[in-house]
């Protein structure tokens, strides 16, 4: 481990600050990522998508493309390999997995072709000139509440469709103060920096697979049961990967039939996305429209809280952005409703996105509270100090550590709240108006079981090896530190190797639950091999080897209600003239559980909040009813923010203990990203007086707020 | 490949002659990557919208996604594995290594080629967007945060690393000054 600031001493190994491991591949360009691989006799594929939303394949006009140079094949759905029908995965039932199965066309952009040529150029060059026609049916994608599709869906992974208690209604019209906010968001979009990418080859009997992947081993599990593989003979690995965010957590497309394509040709085959394929073959986080309504009394204290969402999927698979889930742990009310809809539309599937549900729901429900706060005449942070529960609004369990009020002092005497001047529209730096908002973050702490293998080595070293994936979360370095510490021993002698599927089960890098799931499993096994050494254990020479498996000491946790907490803080200034916003700082204060490595964890949580940045004011998926597709499906259209957009942006913590839990990290991939859109936008209220309840907040929409906008249309 | 569609061509690659024979469609970006087997330079977006496969192209920054390859015949191309010298880290390297100007690291060799040349070009005097007197007796401007920002700004990075990415480039700027 290359020491920045340690002394190289175990027991100091978790806590203190670690370059990353893999830091000088990286910097100087050696770390190879999916579509770095090179192999003898390699083929190229070039996908080909549906450029109508809805309807039937009438025709592939392959025979030109079959005699253009160097092409090898042209995949279609009328010579495409079978695949497993009923195919249900990591995350269930799955059928964005049936790629050139059928005719049908659930979207824009679903892949209805694939090119293999010697080339790229080739591939590239026959696939766009590759003829497809269609039998257009009308499609939908119309998203809109009280749509009649809509639906409430049973449960999602973030829980039931519905939880309620108490009558909303009777609270509502007994309090003394209501606020009844309407929200939306748009249409995001995760882009990695790395487009998807996989290489697959046979070799000696066994499918070898290079894939951009959260979960080497989830995925190779996925792909065995997709193609009626024996899961023993799929070996994929991941070793860096650019970035993920929830988009590379599934069998996608270029997996698919780069396998296709290799068990085809006999041959070397890597087939990459382009950045337009990554609008509508990977995944998003759909459209969300948000009501909130908030009953309370002239103290502040809720009696009533209703949040309902609704959220689009496709006609493929029911995925829910759970936005309403977000209030169920963190403010409590007599009358409590919160209820997740969704509506299927001729969409692509949206999957996981960083901070799933808690993301956009934070948005609405810090937004809401804001305006609570205004309508008491109440400071935001006291407002959420006279709201916060002691046990789980929903669930009643105790809470794991709540440190979310001590998040709010430390942030607020840091920022410098105690000094702002609560009316809005009143501060002014030139053609500026400034303004300053706080809101809340919470992100649940889940773990899965898993497995890791720590080896002693004969040489006095030591192995470690699980399926854990670093997508730059720093998850690395972080496990290294955590294998040191339990092993007790020097730096130097701890090697890591992940990203392996045969390093066995470790599910996948999202959650914010990689490197508190993986941890576990290393320290499990690590503390078990170190004491069977100090006992006297012989090390064999090729090694004496511990496995753990997490499976009972997970189910073995205590009931409690866990999660990371935060406090967000941003300062705006705002154009009148223009409509531009200027983000001019950011501070998110902390408590996270144990923080493994405060350098890489700095960045998780400032990336993170420069996400929630980006998400008030740049990102929007635009997608144009007649077509059904989006109109800016690359980073030319689909602004994220970019340097210039973000000012020094701060991120702290506290500690945040929690004795009964066996490694006390609680993961801080996605917390950054919660609550930190919200505290923007009420920044900009704060600014300029007016409520800006669709993100993003264009200049537009400030030169022209939603209210005005409405009786014009 | 027929002579009509491909050309030989010599590129001078992080100092060295390289002779390959392109596809006159071959971009300056899939040429490194895919005839020279240096994948250090990234393929972001193809559209030269990301600044993932920024080089330097005869000491200037160019995304080499939208290049051809025939058409940087006899330039000088230094791509990331060109940086380092004798296995020493550049100050730029050492600076993002150190302060975590990244995360996932696959737009930082374009984010390194970039801060390279923008020390080149703040060193020649150079204005950005970002500069308040661009009148050339003014002298060059300070290279303060939000001036790399600006300069900067070609370089998109999804994990968000712009804090620590341009606090890096300003320790590299003095280093590089020292």
């Amino acid at each position: 481990m290359t020491p920045a600031t340690t002394t190289g001493l175990a027991p100091r190994a978790v806590g203190t600050p670690h370059v990353r491991l893999e830091g000088r591949d990286k910097v100087t360009g050696a770390a190879r990522y999916a579509a770095d691989f090179p192999a003898d006799g390699l083929a190229h594929g070039w996908i080909v998508t549906s450029t109508v939303a809805r309807g039937r394949i009438a025709s592939v006009d392959d025979l030109p493309a079959l005699k253009m140079p160097g092409v090898l094949a042209v995949l279609h759905h009328g010579n495409a390999p079978r695949l497993k029908e009923d195919f249900a995965g990591t995350f269930g039932p799955d059928a964005t997995t049936q790629i050139l199965q059928h005719d049908r066309v659930p979207h824009a952009g679903w892949p209805v072709a694939c090119v293999v040529a010697e080339t790229p150029e080739q591939a590239r060059e026959a696939a766009e000139t590759l003829v497809v026609t269609y039998d257009t049916e009308p499609h939908d994608v119309d998203f809109r509440p009280g749509h009649p599709a809509a639906y409430t869906p049973d449960a999602s992974p973030a829980g039931p469709g519905r939880a309620e208690k108490g009558d909303v209604e009777a609270e509502l019209a007994a309090s003394d103060v209501v606020v009844d906010a309407h929200y939306s968001t748009p249409e995001l979009y995760h882009n990695a920096m790395e487009p998807h990418a996989a290489m697959a080859y046979w070799d000696d009997g066994r499918l070898e697979v290079v894939d951009t992947t959260q979960g080497a081993y989830a995925t190779a599990q996925d792909l065995a049961q997709l193609f009626g593989l024996d899961p023993a003979s799929v070996h994929l690995r991941s070793e860096h990967v650019g970035g993920g965010f929830g988009s590379k957590a599934q069998v996608r497309a270029h997996l698919i039939l780069a396998v296709m394509a290799t068990n085809l040709l006999g041959r070397p085959v890597r087939i990459a996305l382009t950045r337009p394929q990554m609008f509508s073959l990977i995944g998003h986080r759909s459209r969300t429209a948000q009501r909130v309504r908030l009953g309370a009394g002239t103290d502040g204290r809720l009696r009533a809280l209703e949040h309902t969402a609704l959220s689009a999927t496709s006609t493929l698979r029911e995925f829910v952005e759970p936005s309403a889930a977000y209030g169920r742990t963190m403010y409590d009310a007599n009358g409590h409703r919160t209820v997740n809809n969704v509506l299927p539309l001729d969409v692509p599937t949206p999957t996981y996105m960083r901070a799933p549900g808690e993301a956009p729901g934070s948005f609405a429900m810090e937004c809401a509270l804001d305006e609570l706060a205004e309508r008491c005449g109440l400071d935001p942070i006291a407002l959420r100090a006279r709201n916060e529960p002691s046990v789980g609004p929903v669930s009643g369990l105790p809470y794991a550590g709540h440190r979310l009020l001590d998040c709010f002092a430390e942030g607020a005497r840091r920022f410098g709240w105690a000094e702002r001047d609560p009316r809005p529209g009143v501060r002014r730096d030139g053609r500026w108006l400034i303004g300053t908002g706080t809101a809340a973050a919470s992100f649940f702490t889940g773990v899965f079981p898993v497995t890791a293998a720590v080896t002693a080595n004969a040489d006095g070293t030591f192995t470690v090896r699980i399926t854990a994936a670093d997508i730059g979360t720093g998850a690395r370095t972080a496990l290294t530190q955590l294998a040191v510490e339990a092993l007790d021993v020097e730096p130097s002698r701890v090697r890591l190797l992940i990203a392996d599927s045969d390093f066995g089960n470790a599910w996948l890098a999202g959650g914010s639950m990689g490197t508190r799931s993986w941890g576990w499993a290393i320290q499990l096994a690590a503390r078990e091999l170190r004491e069977r050494l100090a006992l006297g254990a012989a090390v064999p020479a090729d090694g004496l080897t511990v496995r753990s498996d997490t499976e009972q000491a997970v189910r073995a946790l205590a009931a409690a209600e866990r999660h990371a907490y935060g406090a967000q803080f941003a300062e705006v200034a705002v154009d009148p003239g223009t409509g531009e916003i200027r983000v001019r700082r950011m501070l998110g204060i902390f408590a996270a559980g144990r923080i493994v490595n405060p350098l890489t964890a700095r960045s998780q949580l400032t990336g993170g909040m420069i996400w929630g940045l980006s998400a008030a004011l740049h990102e929007e998926g635009i997608r144009d009813a007649a077509s059904g597709a989006l109109v800016n499906a690359d980073l030319a259209g689909y602004h994220y923010a970019a340097h210039a957009d973000v000012p020094a942006i701060e991120a702290d913590w506290l500690d945040d203990p929690d004795p009964d839990d066996p490694v006390g990290i609680k993961g801080i991939g996605e917390i950054g990203a919660v609550g930190s859109a919200a505290a923007v936008a009420n920044a900009v209220w704060h600014a300029t007086g007016v409520r800006h309840r669709d993100l993003p907040i264009r200049p537009d929409r400030v030169l022209i707020p939603e209210q005005e906008r409405a009786g014009h249309s | 490949m027929t002579a009509s569609t491909s050309s030989v061509i010599t590129l001078h690659v992080n100092g060295e002659p390289r002779t390959l024979t392109v596809d006159h469609r071959t971009t300056l970006l899939d040429a490194l990557r895919e005839h020279l087997g240096l994948t250090g330079t990234k393929k972001g977006c193809d559209h030269g919208q990301c600044g993932a496969c920024t080089v330097l192209l005869d000491g200037r920054r160019a995304v080499a996604c939208l290049q051809l390859a025939v058409a940087a015949e006899g330039r000088a191309v230094t791509t990331i594995e060109g940086v380092a010298e004798d296995g020493r880290l550049h100050p730029v390297q050492e600076a993002f290594l150190e302060l975590d100007g990244y995360q996932c690291g696959y737009c930082t060799p374009g984010q390194i080629c970039s801060a390279l040349a923008v020390l080149d070009e703040h060193a020649a005097g150079w204005p950005s967007a970002a500069t308040a007197d661009v009148r050339p007796e003014a002298g060059p401007p300070a290279l303060t945060d939000d001036e790399i920002r600006e300069r900067m700004s070609g370089n998109l990075c999804r994990c968000s690393a712009y804090p620590a990415i341009v606090r890096a480039v300003a320790q590299a700027a003095k280093a590089v000054s020292a």
